[in-house]
């Protein structure tokens, strides 16, 4: 489902791999049936491989992870979330340009 | 390296046109920033396309129409288009998020997007109660009460997935009868858990932390404000083309969509349109793949012309 620079994110491992990342984390919250969450999964790669070493990026099925997407508020797929510190900083709902990602990710990280 | 055409878009109307001018041999590529599939990947199923009596998957649609284009080998370029140079030229330059792409002709299936009630509170909670995609966010309103917004064939089909999920569906339209295809209004008047609410308008949405709570409608007919709570705002009303990248000599109606003639010409030469991003009466698969193969057919005749 990911590619080797995405990380997949659980119910179980949000805490080590988000809450406790040294760096910034992406996550996209995403499932099986929604299209336009396969419609940006390409872009999540590309960005996860362009970005590596400076954003964590990851991917949390909300069908298999029932707590995390309720404790965030998730109420649309795909949404974006992305965390710094442990905190949300930024989230977006949609399938969007890569641009559009990228520009927040740079924002992040700078 | 200068292609003979380039399709923007990987849509229905793209793959087909890809498909059709792979078979004629010519030096193709398609454009496309995300999946194949176009809004084909906002559906679950097709019921309509001619050849699946029994309706087919979205998704299985898309893939079939993707591997059929790809069968005949046209390029796949994963960039997001930017814009078109040199129009009016021989060879065309088409501005990426990746590079610039060079071709003698260029067929414009970018498609199009649900459009917005821009008012107040829709933006705000995006993600957090309004939806533009049922398929997507359905499940996440499971035995709460909904609204959908519209009168066409997706707010009535729309309506119809979210009885799946939700105790209630309120299909809320601005006039006094539906757009949409018969069978579809049949099935929403036999559906228990559909209300409609006719000649009404929304004006607000509102809410806090939680995401959406309320609505505020107006009813045209006895002039009446009043507020109605739900969870969720499931918006369908129509479409608005996805044309930012096009140059100002390509001719679009007062709606953006752009306009060609019955062979997917536009008003420049060499440059083609298929799909929902033209003028056109109706924005269907059917429809779309109709245009993608015309206009591969014009490009391909049009190539052969220089």
């Amino acid at each position: 489902m990911a590619g080797k620079n995405v990380v997949e994110i659980t119910d179980k491992n949000f805490e080590q791999e988000v809450s406790k990342s040294d760096i910034p984390v992406l996550v996209d919250f995403w499932a099986a049936w929604c299209g336009p969450c396969r419609a940006i999964a390409p872009v999540i790669e590309e960005l996860a491989n362009e970005y590596a070493g400076k954003i964590k990026i990851g991917k949390c099925n909300v069908d298999e992870n029932p707590i995390t997407p309720s404790r965030y508020g998730i109420r649309a797929i795909p949404t974006l979330i992305f965390f710094k510190n442990g905190s949300v900083v930024e989230q977006i709902t949609g399938a969007v340009a890569k641009s559009q990602i990228a520009a927040v990710i740079d924002r992040i990280v700078s | 390296m200068i292609y003979d055409v380039v399709i923007i878009g990987a849509g229905p109307a793209g793959c087909a046109a890809g498909m059709y001018v792979g078979r004629a041999r010519l030096r193709a590529a398609v454009i496309e920033q995300f999946s194949a599939g176009g809004q084909l990947l906002n559906y679950h199923r097709v019921e309509n396309y001619p050849g699946f009596p029994e309706g087919i998957d979205a998704f299985e649609l898309s893939d079939r129409f993707v591997k059929h284009m790809e069968a005949f080998g046209v390029e796949r370029i994963n960039a997001t288009v930017e814009g078109i140079d040199n129009a009016k030229e021989k060879i065309k330059k088409i501005v990426t998020s990746t590079g610039v792409v060079e071709t003698k002709s260029i067929i414009i299936a970018s498609g199009a997007t649900p459009k917005k009630l821009n008012i107040p509170g829709e933006k705000e909670f995006t993600g957090k109660g309004v939806s533009y995609c049922a398929v997507c966010d359905g499940p996440f309103y499971r035995d709460q009460d909904v609204v959908v917004v519209g009168g066409g064939d997706s707010a009535l089909e729309e309506a119809l997935y979210l009885t799946r999920f939700a105790s209630k569906v309120s299909l809320i339209h601005r006039r006094d009868r539906f757009r949409a295809t018969k069978i579809l209004q049949d099935r929403v008047a036999e559906n228990g858990k559909i209300t409609t609410i006719m000649n009404t308008t929304v004006s607000e949405i509102k809410g806090g932390n939680e995401g959406v709570q309320k609505i505020t409608l107006f009813n045209k007919a006895n002039q009446e404000t009043y507020e109605l709570s739900t969870k969720g705002v499931f918006i369908f009303v129509g479409l608005e083309p996805n044309t930012s990248f096009i140059p100002k000599e390509v001719k679009v109606d007062e709606q953006g969509f752009i306009i060609t003639d019955d062979r997917m010409q536009t008003s420049v030469e060499g440059i083609f349109a298929a799909g929902d991003v033209r003028v056109k009466p109706l924005r269907q698969i059917v429809t779309a793949v109709s245009d993608g193969a015309v206009a591969a057919f014009s490009a391909s005749q049009y190539v052969e012309s220089l």
